[in-house]
This record gives structure tokens, C-alpha cells and sequence, in this order.
């Protein structure tokens, strides 16, 4: 089979508001991609479309799919609409994939957006809270933060976490968002000021927790041969693992037992937590999705086979706990991860180098494809030129992740329900 | 009328609404026991996994499960206070949101606690159901609240 390759991306800046139309925020992620490739690609290249995006709620307009599909001129050329929470760019990639190893499609446009600004926060909250059991979780007041802060609560009791901890996670991503022109939010925090900010749930505050956001992203996926074609230099990345996982719908339905092993663990690495993974301090599915895409591009050492990540911080406390799933540190050691430094630019495993979710922003059906658009830019080099604005003052080489070869990129719904985990590789 | 916030672009006022009726289906036992101040819940026969809220077939290993009343005691397994919340329910702020441990009850059952102030929850307090006597056929039906040791006793936990 021939290799499965990404070869260029767009993006929208993600801002609290875009008054542009979906399609047309679109078009602006999909010419960003196009006139990356120097005129090497052209629409009537493009065989089939992927179309992300996560609530018609939102959006106010069913099957927005075909008005994109529409609106990018791309009729009347196979195309399906991929929504799976805010995985549902993840989950996009994975179906773009499936497009191109089938031979069913050479070129696939994946695309997604999100417009979350036409409803003030609280409704937006709610919205997102009707992607948990409506029966059972939200009519008691359930909703995202309140899910995760019993999370972040259980995973301090378990493990001694703090918040200290957390509320550096967040630091780091602010402080890289300052030199990515695409990110939402260019604010210095310190960990005192982060600690010290309104609660939004306890322990969870306001800097601690990602925001609406709109925007648009979009990756060419395609075959090898096409690849060599359209970056005849080489700058290309390759897909070199695919993982996804689930789990229930419910988070106080997850089982307590043991820890799935990742390739390379040795026997009894988890027996400290026999019997008690992953209960609502971890996530399952992020763990088999990490096991799935470690297999297939042979990773038994994350920490040293993997040279940056790009994972799905909705909350500093989710991408402590993703640390764990990853791998790349010991279940309720991901606290130790951060302190020890090794998530930082110029750390053994910079995570979130383009400021991740709570600095970026998370228009949710885009943000998946805004990891693959970030792990490509690195994995090319070319972070500096793309993500930099000299103009501004925007200084983009200060998160390029050197001689970066192997990215992993994490897109998580729910409270774990959908998560894909995907291996990019340079070509 | 239609509200006019901006000219360029153009972005106008809409409203949405709807009543709609909702079925409980194969779980309604469930909302029908909390009027009896019991709560319902569902032992897998063959695997002998037990779930609440309840599942008709389990959602371990499918097979159809049987009903069976769950202690009205336990303890927060964990929580949070929370002071934002979705539209629906931003009266009601702060709230405390917990994940209650029953006895004999392989899930997490997400409920409220009242009855103490938010500061003085804790994991592993110990808590009871308190069954409202006016329903409104939600989860809300039962909350929890702190349960002297005594009376955990006394309820036969």
C-alpha cells in the first residue's frame, strides 16, 4: 500500500468572532493551503472532500456540509461529513485517510470549522453540554468544566497532583501562543496570576479552561506519488500511525481495572494501580488510541521516539492527565512531567509548542485539523515563516521544535469518549 | 422585530424554542422509584456487573440485566464546586457537581450535594439521598447530602 502523506494546511486565526460566513472562513483555510504549494495544486486536482464540524446548534443551518462543499466549488465530487465532538478533526484525519489508503481517492480535502460566536457563553456552554447523557448528567447541571474539575479533583486525590502543576501547563501554552500569529490569545500569566484568577469549577480556573472560539483549518491528504509532485523538495509528512479510542458515554460509568500496556511496556510497569484505571482520573480511549498508532510506526519509547506533541489541552488539567495516556510519563506522574520540564520548548518533549487549545482556541470541528496544520509546519521547519509576523513582532522560530522528524497530534471528545491519536512523520 | 446589532456586516437577532416530548423508555423505572425515595438500579445476571444509572442489557457484556434497589448511602468519590455553568442552570451557581460511590454499585452516580456549604465537601464524605417530594421526573429528583456516621448506620448503608 502506498504511504498515506499530508502536504499542506490552512487556517483561519481563530478569534472570539469571525463575521465572515462559515464557507467563506473556509475558502480563507483552503486558499491558505493552495497557495502554499505555489500554484502545484489546483482545485480540480482535489478527488474527494472530508467536511468536520461538531454542532448544528451552533451553526443554525443543517447539513452545512453541502453548503461548504457547495461554496468550495468541489461538486459534484464525493464528500461526507465527519462529526465526533471535539475529536471530530481527528476523527476527519482518520477519515481522510481511509479516502487515500483505499484508493478510493489520490487527493482528499479534509476541512472543518466551528462558529461558536453567535450564542453568548453560557449557551454555548449548554450546547456542549447536550454532547453529554442528557438524560442522566446535564439535567443536574452538568456541563464540560464541571466533568473535568471532578477529574483534576480525583486525579489530586489519587496522586497528590496540584494545582500549582496545572496552572504551569497553562503557562507554558500561553507563553507559546505569543510567538503563533494564529493563536487567539497572545496573554502573559504567571502561575500565581493563573492560580489567583476567577473559579470557573473547583480546582479549575479561568485560564485553566479553553474558550469559544471561531475558525477554520484544512490538510491535502494524499498519496505518496502525489506528494512528490506537489513538494518535489521533500518537505512533506507521512502518516505513519493511526490510533482511536472510545469510551462510554457516561464518565461515572468508566470501569476501574487495569491499565492497557503500550508496546514496549514491560510486565507489572502498572501494577501500583491494579485494579483502579482508568475511573474518571484517565482516559481509556486516549491510552488505546495511543496504543493503536504506537504499534503501527513501531514507537516503544515515546519520550525518546517522539519529538514533539500537539494535544488537545481543553483543560491544563486534561493535558497533564494526557501526558499519562501518552506514555510519556507514569500514571499520576504527569505533574512531575511538567516540574521537570520536559513539556517546554527546548525540553525533551515540547507539547503544545503552538499553544495548544487554551491559547489557541478551540472552534471545535477545526481544532483537530489545526494540530495537523501546526505538527506539519513543524515537521517541515517551516513554523517560523508560517506561524512568525515580523510586523507585529511575532517571532515564530521561538516554538519551532528543532530538527523535528516524528510529531504526535491527540484530538479528544467528551470526557474521553472519541480520542484519535496520529504519528506524522517527515517524508 | 427583529433586533439589528451591526450594519457591516450585517448581523440581526434570532430566536429559537421548542417543546418537544421525551421518552425515558427502558429506563423510566428509574425516575418512577425516585417518587418511591428509592433509587433503581440494574445487576447484570451473568457478569454481575451492577450499573446506575441503570442499563436494560449490560453494558459489559450485553446480556439483559435485572433491577435491584442500590443503598441510599455513600461517599463522594469526587467533586466540584462550580461557580459558571451552562445557561440552564447559571441561577443555580455556586452548586456543588459530585460523582457518588454506593456500596455494591460498580459506577459513579453524578449528582448534587446540598444540605452543607460547597467549602465543606469532601472526597470520601460521607453522604446520604434526600428525595425532593415535589418531581420533576429528572435525576434532580435526588441529591445528597451529609450523612452522620450514626445515621449511615442506622440506614443500614
Amino acid at each position: 500500500m502506498s504511504r498515506v502523506c499530508i502536504v499542506s494546511g490552512g487556517i483561519t486565526k481563530f478569534a472570539k468572532a469571525n463575521l465572515l460566513t462559515q464557507e467563506a472562513m473556509c475558502k480563507d483555510a483552503l486558499d491558505y493551503a493552495l497557495n502554499d504549494l505555489d500554484g502545484r495544486l489546483e482545485l480540480r486536482d482535489i478527488q474527494t472532500t472530508i467536511c468536520t464540524y461538531f454542532s448544528d446548534h451552533f451553526n443554525g443551518q443543517l447539513l452545512f456540509d453541502s453548503l461548504t462543499q457547495d461554496y468550495l466549488a468541489m461538486c459534484p465530487r464525493p464528500s461526507m461529513r465527519i462529526k465526533g465532538g471535539g475529536a471530530t478533526g481527528g476523527l476527519g484525519i482518520r477519515a481522510g485517510f481511509m479516502d487515500v489508503a483505499s484508493g478510493l481517492s489520490e487527493v482528499c480535502l479534509v476541512y472543518g470549522f466551528e462558529k461558536m460566536s453567535e450564542v453568548n457563553t453560557e449557551k454555548g456552554n449548554e450546547f456542549i453540554a447536550l454532547a453529554s447523557d442528557t438524560d442522566f448528567d446535564f439535567p443536574v447541571g452538568g456541563y464540560y468544566s464541571g466533568y473535568y474539575a471532578n477529574m483534576a479533583q480525583r486525579h489530586m486525590h489519587e496522586f497528590g497532583t496540584t494545582t500549582e502543576q496545572m496552572a504551569k501547563i497553562a503557562v507554558k501554552n500561553y507563553d507559546n501562543a505569543f510567538h503563533n500569529r494564529w493563536a487567539q490569545k497572545h496573554e502573559r500569566w504567571t502561575i500565581a496570576g493563573v492560580l489567583e484568577a476567577p473559579i470557573i469549577a473547583t480546582p479549575l480556573t479561568r485560564p485553566m479552561v479553553c474558550v469559544m472560539s471561531d475558525g477554520a483549518a484544512c490538510l491535502i491528504v494524499c498519496t505518496e506519488e502525489w506528494a512528490k509532485r506537489l513538494r518535489p523538495d521533500g518537505d512533506y509528512v507521512v502518516i505513519a500511525g493511526l490510533g482511536c479510542g472510545t469510551d462510554t458515554m457516561r464518565l461515572g460509568d468508566r470501569p476501574r481495572g487495569d491499565v492497557i500496556p503500550l508496546p514496549g511496556d514491560e510486565p507489572g510497569k502498572y501494577d501500583y494501580i491494579a485494579g483502579r484505571w482508568p475511573g474518571i482520573a484517565s482516559f481509556r480511549g486516549g491510552r488505546e488510541a495511543a496504543r493503536q498508532a504506537y504499534q503501527q510506526a513501531n514507537i516503544t519509547k515515546p519520550l525518546e521516539q517522539i519529538d514533539f506533541a500537539e494535544v488537545h489541552d481543553a483543560y491544563a488539567s486534561s493535558e497533564l492527565q494526557t501526558y499519562e495516556d501518552m506514555g510519556f510519563a507514569l500514571y499520576g506522574q504527569g505533574g512531575r512531567f511538567v516540574e521537570d520540564g520536559h513539556p517546554y520548548v527546548g525540553g525533551k518533549l515540547p507539547v503544545n509548542p503552538s499553544g495548544g487549545l487554551l491559547a489557541c482556541g478551540h472552534p471545535v470541528g477545526a481544532t483537530g485539523l489545526m494540530q495537523g496544520v501546526f505538527a506539519l509546519w513543524q515537521l517541515q521547519g517551516s513554523i517560523a515563516r508560517h506561524c512568525g509576523d515580523p510586523v507585529a513582532g511575532i517571532d515564530g522560530s521561538k516554538i519551532q521544535v528543532e530538527n523535528a522528524k516524528r510529531g504526535l497530534i491527540h484530538s479528544h471528545a467528551g470526557t474521553g469518549t472519541y480520542i484519535t491519536v496520529h504519528i506524522l512523520e517527515r517524508a | 422585530m427583529t433586533h439589528v446589532y451591526n450594519t457591516n456586516p450585517l448581523q440581526v437577532g434570532r430566536h429559537y424554542e421548542i417543546d418537544s416530548i421525551h421518552s425515558y423508555g427502558e429506563v423510566s423505572d428509574f425516575f418512577l422509584g425516585l417518587q418511591k425515595r428509592k433509587l433503581l438500579a440494574t445487576r447484570c445476571p451473568s457478569c454481575g456487573r451492577t450499573w446506575l444509572p441503570p442499563r436494560r442489557d449490560c453494558g459489559a457484556c450485553g446480556k439483559p440485566a435485572q433491577w435491584f434497589e442500590a443503598p441510599l448511602t455513600g461517599k463522594v468519590h469526587s467533586f466540584s464546586v462550580l461557580h459558571f455553568a451552562a445557561e440552564a442552570f447559571m441561577a443555580d451557581v455556586p452548586f456543588v457537581l459530585a460523582y457518588i460511590e454506593l456500596e455494591g454499585i460498580d459506577t459513579l452516580f453524578l449528582s448534587r450535594v446540598t444540605g452543607c456549604k460547597p467549602e465543606d465537601v469532601y472526597i470520601d464524605m460521607a453522604v446520604r439521598a434526600k428525595f425532593r417530594r415535589l418531581v420533576d421526573w429528572t435525576p434532580n429528583d435526588v441529591v445528597f447530602e451529609p450523612a452522620p456516621a450514626e445515621t449511615k448506620a442506622a440506614a443500614g448503608g
